[in-house]
């Protein structure tokens, strides 16, 4: 996935987007990200001024959400589903083996989840959003080798 | 033209269901042949998947699971006119599987378009609101209560009498709140229901909303969801072109808006008043109650919060009645339950039964054991707050009062496997860094006393005085049951005790042992 450089001007269309909305800094945090690919610190400001809150207000909200990140995200995202059902499918090998795997590649960033939604296909993951079923560290490294 | 049916829903493209459909539209191109491909929601039986259907003058024709390869000698057998391959299932709706269900929740996911609403009212659709439109708001509320419809997200509270708290409160703003953050590891009946059925939802919700005076009804829908949230935001705009959601629903003088909040990836958002918070744009820290949500919610204004499946079985208890409905199932856990099988499963997917099979019927029965073929040693029922099971309890009922007497819970209706290499020392300490991680913060018991309880039980593992130590994780758990705020801390230790009651082997000293 690649994203568009940072840009106040832009951040403050964006930022129009969901600004008005009751309840709007979560939904406007996630607006910038979908956007940039991550918040920077010079989003804060602007999103707590359009929101009329407080910068700890909106830092608050930022640091509390597992998504929201404050810096870039890799070209690649592989989340690694690690819970109950997937861990009864050794999704710890497949964590570990892809982790390995990917050791020398900076273009992929794996990232533990808890919950997928694809329980009965496990173990499973997704790669930039994408739901796949009964990986492997292998299967993960040709899907990506296809992107 | 031929209609052939492959699934969109994202367990199904998860093992290359886009890729089947592209093979098939690609052949057909090839052999001149005129073939309508339908992306439909999965039936459930997600170890058949990728399903594919060709309705033929007998039926749907099942064959499964196809693979991209397997497309070039479906269509050399004749498959679009029913012709025998070596995938070959027979008519889907004889499928012994799918048979043996009894589907009211459930019952037109996989098989029609999710996003006609004429598929949706050909098959039953728009029946439950059109009759909600004609009766009175008791009547509606008393419909509800009448059925013993109780919430599906865990807690099994009775739905009527949620409603009707609301339904008393004065004030020109309430809202419809549903809950689809399923975060519970081992369900996905929400996202299968979202999906494959969008419109059922919709209904459901706008009944809620008429039965209560409220205008506006919010979906808040975890981030892990992408597909679902791309279906019901397409679901919604239809429902707004043809004269259902906004101004006048479907001619009458209701209004009805629905919008969708997306989660941030937060387990305790599932919880009904960090939702409400989190849908207000905050951290998503647990409230104190009273106030009740019903009465002090969303935006201080009255809110009915319902899970997905508790909605969504709103339309057919009104078309079908209160007492259709309440003839299933057992004692007070009337209706259906959607079971949902996973982890280390030979036929994992959605079962919807009427309360009180056994668990060995589910696990067993459906699910044929352990998908690597090992016996089975562990259940887990209700996600990663659910209690953990052994095989000798394969007896049990499965309603909400029989795993609550066997001291677990049902939770959403997961049911998770492990096979004989699962650890159960391992699972117990799991279930305490995962409180740990997900805790919002606000009481100490689940803050601090999920770390603790992680450290205690590694020193358990490692055998540093592991009598000690046992009988400080069961004072622990003691405290976190009583003195936490919400099910998140206060369910923690249910699997935690659990693995140490049923697999008190996993909790001893083993010398030289390895983990």
């Amino acid at each position: 996935m690649q994203f568009p450089a940072w840009s106040p001007e832009k951040a403050l269309e964006v930022i129009a987007l969901t600004s008005h909305e009751p309840g709007p800094v979560l939904v406007t945090l996630q607006g910038i990200q979908d956007h940039f690919g991550y918040v920077p610190d010079a989003a804060v400001v602007l999103i707590a001024q359009a929101c009329n809150v407080s910068r700890a207000d909106v830092h608050g909200v930022l640091t509390f959400y597992h998504d929201l990140r404050t810096d870039l995200p890799a070209k690649t995202q592989i989340h690694i589903c690690v819970a109950e059902a997937c861990q009864s499918m050794g999704a710890r090998r497949v964590v570990a083996d892809a982790k390995q795997e990917f050791a020398s590649n900076a273009d992929v960033e794996i990232t533990d989840a808890y919950c997928l939604g694809n329980c009965a296909l496990a173990p499973a993951a997704s790669i930039n959003g994408n739901l796949r079923g009964r990986v492997s560290a292998e299967s993960l490294a040709q899907q990506v080798s296809q992107l | 033209m031929i209609s052939v049916y492959v699934p969109g829903d994202s367990a199904a493209t998860s093992v290359g269901a886009d890729e089947v459909a592209l093979a098939i539209a690609h052949e057909a191109k090839f052999r001149g042949l005129d073939v309508q491909i339908i992306r439909n929601g999965s039936r459930g039986a997600l170890w058949l998947e990728p399903l594919v259907e060709v309705v033929t003058e007998s039926g749907r024709i099942a064959f499964g699971p196809v693979a991209p390869s397997d497309v070039i000698s479906l269509y050399d057998a004749d498959f679009l006119n029913g012709g025998h391959h070596r995938l070959s299932l027979g008519r889907s709706d004889e499928i012994s599987w799918l048979a043996r269900q009894d589907r009211v929740t459930f019952k037109r996911v996989g098989i029609i378009d999710p996003l006609s609403i004429s598929d949706y009212e050909s098959h039953g659709g728009l029946v439950g609101l059109h009759l909600a439109l004609a009766m009175t708001r008791d009547e509606i509320v008393e419909q509800v209560t009448d059925s013993g419809l109780r919430g599906r997200g865990g807690a099994g509270f009775p739905a009527g009498i949620k409603w009707r708290t609301v339904l008393n409160q004065s004030g020109d703003q309430k809202y419809i709140c549903c809950n689809a953050d399923e975060g519970d590891s081992g369900t996905f009946a929400d996202r299968m229901l979202m999906e494959g059925d969008p419109f059922m939802l919709l209904e459901g919700l706008t009944i809620a909303g008429i039965a209560v005076g409220a205008d506006e009804g919010v979906i808040y829908i975890r981030s892990e969801y992408p597909d679902a949230i791309e279906v019901m935001s397409k679901a919604i705009e239809i429902a707004r072109d043809y004269g259902w959601l906004g101004l006048n629903v479907l001619g009458s003088a209701h209004t009805f808006n629905v919008r969708i909040r997306k989660g941030g990836g937060s387990y305790v958002c599932g919880e009904e008043t960090a939702m409400l918070e989190s849908i207000e744009g905050k951290r998503g820290v647990v409230r104190s109650k009273p106030p009740l949500p019903a009465i002090e919610g969303l935006f201080g204004k009255p809110t009915v919060i319902n899970n997905v499946l508790t909605l969504a079985t709103i339309p057919a208890i009104l078309a079908e009645g209160a007492n259709a409905y309440k003839a299933r199932g057992v004692g007070r856990s009337v209706g259906t339950q959607v079971f949902q099988l996973g982890g280390n499963i030979a036929r994992g997917g959605i079962v919807e039964l009427a309360f009180g099979t056994t668990l060995d019927s589910l696990v067993n029965g459906f699910g044929g054991g352990t998908y690597t073929g090992k016996p089975i040693r562990a259940v887990q029922i209700g996600g990663p707050l659910g209690a953990y099971l052994p095989t000798s309890s394969f007896d049990i009922s499965m309603d909400y009062e029989s795993l609550l007497a066997a001291g677990g819970m049902l939770g959403h209706g997961g049911v998770v496997l492990f096979d004989e290499s699962v650890d159960l020392a391992v699972q117990a300490k799991f279930a305490m860094e995962f409180c740990a991680l997900e805790s919002c913060g606000k009481c100490t018991p689940c803050r601090l006393g999920s770390t603790r309880g992680a450290e205690t039980i590694t020193k358990i593992i490692d055998g540093v005085d592991v009598d000690g130590n046992k009988r400080l994780l069961l004072d622990l758990c003691e405290v976190m049951t009583d003195g936490s705020l919400c099910a998140m801390g206060g369910l923690t230790p249910l699997p935690v005790k659990s693995a140490m009651l049923h697999f008190p082997e996993d909790f001893d000293v083993r010398i030289g042992a390895v983990r």
